[in-house]
């Protein structure tokens, strides 16, 4: 009995410990911006908002995070577009060496965008003369967002029975009406994942978007963050936990809208 | 009117699942293609749909080569084992999916979808989804919006095989019925023997991509072409001995049965359904055209009992009235009726014995 309550207790005391480990930072996150003097520290504010007011007299801190939304929204469409496409050739027609494929694709996404590859990146886009320009971003973090996204969306299409396609196929359908009507509904969950996860990827991105652009006017929340400093080069956490809580909120709105309307479900109708 | 002529489909990896096949099925005919698994039923009604594109030969629709037409152009409708409704739209729209493809207006295929539904009694459901459908109204679904599409034939992949066995009569029943009514030709594929003689106009037995057999489903039942239809097709498989004809006399499994006049001596196979012996428990005295044997098993059947004998290292089985099964282990005469064998040589019908 007394070893029964023992470990109930030793399990409850980690479970807090491990909660706490994780709670914190929000909490933190939660209570510094509204905070008169924020440390590092979590504790009950001196209630201000006074943060937010000097935070919004910085000329880019508004304008970052519509880049932001401007890039993450392009990347996900293009990456959805994309990633689509690609995966259902690649789920219904038969290449030799599809799946070789795929896996070099994957393999090598890592080092598409990944730190190795930025110095042939920014010459590259500096050729293209897309150095400075949202579009270079976007093409950037697309590129190396794309094949875990057709990786995946393969997936969600080989789990459609194709009988659904054939059946419309057999009623005189085009191959883009069969998109449209059939098959982009039933991955509509997937293709959601898909988004939201872009999205996520992009609104995190720091280092391809803080090398190809020049100009503050254009540089997304994550570039911005950095700025936040004392020229003396000590972080003025009144503003860095502020712009924080700014920069979360629309990921998180995103989040709860994605999975409010489209939900992660499927409807069934193939007869198992 | 649906013709193939030389049809071949091999598939990669040279597995010929439809082998230089000929076959004409006429207008308005229930027509049944039947066959154990793998026997290339389901591709021969995919090429007919043109899901599947043949290696060789020809299809032919309503006196046109469809050939080379994508099965949109065809003129047919398909409905699939797993009747492919689309889980994202109600009835409704499933039903008019293929009118929303020729452009009909929404407001006339939307009263095309309602009537056609009234008629297969759907009309409660149309604004369903097909999951919140139980197996039977999802196939009238299926069956709906088939119809709806006013095709040239039917195509019907394993339509009864989804739904579960009290359901499967009453919608064989249906079917049957409806396909009277619709006068449309229809092709179906079924594994089940029974299925197909219950429904089809006629029937093509098919083995490893070859037709064995077609026929109406008395003929295929009363004189199968050869061994495999004999065994393929009845609920009860046939008694296929091994026989021999010698001297007049038919030798089989220790009986001695009358030969028919036209038959040369030499080896043969007998065969018997289970159906048309009588079994007796008493030694018939002076006569030896009966099987003995040993009763192995017992099965019952409901209305009858399967009953079978160890005669030597041969099995015979015969179908027993209520009431009148043997014990296990006791021993057992069959007497096969007069005119109801069928003898084979080659694997080819010689004629009843």
């Amino acid at each position: 009995m007394t070893r029964h309550a023992l470990a109930t207790i030793g399990r409850a005391t980690f479970f807090a410990v491990v909660l706490g480990f994780f709670s914190l930072p929000l909490l933190w996150l939660a209570s510094a911006p509204f905070d008169a003097h924020p440390s590092i520290t979590t504790s009950l504010p001196e209630f201000t908002f006074g943060n937010f007011r000097s935070l919004l007299d910085n000329p880019y801190v508004m304008s970052s995070l519509r880049n932001s939304l401007l890039q993450a929204a392009g990347s996900a469409a293009l990456v959805v577009v994309l990633a689509a496409l690609a995966a259902y050739a690649l789920s219904r027609v038969r290449v030799p060496g599809r799946d070789a494929l795929l896996y070099v694709l994957l393999l090598l996404s890592s080092v598409v965008t990944g730190t190795a590859a930025m110095v042939p990146l920014f010459e590259l886009a500096t050729r293209l003369n897309l150095i400075d320009t949202h579009l270079g971003v976007i093409l950037t973090l697309s590129g190396g967002l794309l094949p875990a996204a057709i990786f995946i969306l393969k997936d969600f299409m080989d789990g459609t029975p194709t009988s659904y396609e054939e059946s419309a196929r057999v009623f005189g359908a085009s191959p883009l009406q069969i998109l449209r009507h059939i098959v982009i509904p039933l991955v509509r969950p997937g293709l959601a994942t898909i988004a939201v996860w872009a999205v996520a990827n992009v609104w995190g991105s720091f280092l391809q978007p803080f090398i190809l652009l020049r100009d503050p006017d254009k540089s997304p929340g994550a570039v911005i963050l950095y700025t936040l400093y004392t020229e003396g080069g000590a972080p003025r956490l009144d503003l860095i936990s502020t712009f924080s809580l700014l920069y979360s909120l629309p990921v998180v709105v995103m989040y709860v809208f994605v999975s409010r309307r489209y939900g992660f479900r499927f409807h069934g109708g193939i007869k198992r | 009117m649906i013709s193939l002529s030389g049809l071949t489909k091999e598939f990669p990896g040279g597995v010929r699942a439809i082998d230089s096949l000929d076959l004409e099925i006429r207008d308005g005919e229930f027509f049944a293609l039947l066959g154990p698994s793998g026997c290339g039923k389901t591709t021969l009604l995919r090429t007919i749909a043109g899901l599947e594109t043949p290696t060789s030969g020809n299809v032919g629709i309503g006196g046109t080569d469809v050939t080379g037409l994508p099965p949109g152009r065809r003129d047919v409708a398909m409905v699939f084992q797993d009747y492919a409704l689309f889980p994202h739209m109600d009835v409704t729209t499933n039903i008019a999916y293929p009118l929303r493809i020729k452009k009909v207006s929404r407001a006339r295929r939307e009263a095309k979808a309602a009537e056609t539904a009234s008629r297969l009694s759907l009309s409660e459901l149309l604004a369903r989804r097909p999951a919140q459908l139980s197996g039977g109204q999802q196939q009238r679904v299926a069956l709906a919006r088939a119809i709806a599409s006013r095709p040239q034939v039917f195509l019907f992949d394993e339509p009864l095989s989804n739904l579960d066995a009290r359901l499967r009569l009453e919608a064989r029943t249906f079917l049957k019925r409806l396909q009277r009514e619709l006068a449309v030709t229809t092709v179906f594929v079924t594994h089940d023997q029974g299925e197909a003689l219950a429904l089809a106009d006629r029937i093509a037995v098919m083995n490893a991509g070859r037709i064995t057999q077609v026929g109406t489903p008395s003929e295929v039942f009363h004189r199968p072409a050869d061994p495999f239809v004999a065994g393929f097709i009845g609920s009860t498989p046939m008694n296929l001995l091994p026989a021999s004809a010698e001297g007049g006399e038919l030798h089989v499994a220790g009986a001695v049965l009358p030969l028919p006049r036209d038959i040369p001596d030499g080896p043969l196979v007998y065969g018997l359904r289970p159906e048309y012996a009588d079994l007796s428990q008493s030694a018939p005295v002076g006569r030896r055209d009966a099987f003995s044997g040993k009763v192995a098993v017992v099965e019952n059947l409901g209305t009858a009992h399967l009953v079978t004998l160890e005669s030597g290292d041969l099995l015979i089985q015969v179908v027993v009235p209520e009431g009148d099964e043997p014990a296990v282990g006791a021993s057992a005469w069959a007497a096969p009726r007069p005119g109801r064998a069928l003898l084979y040589r080659d694997d080819r019908l010689l004629t009843g014995a």
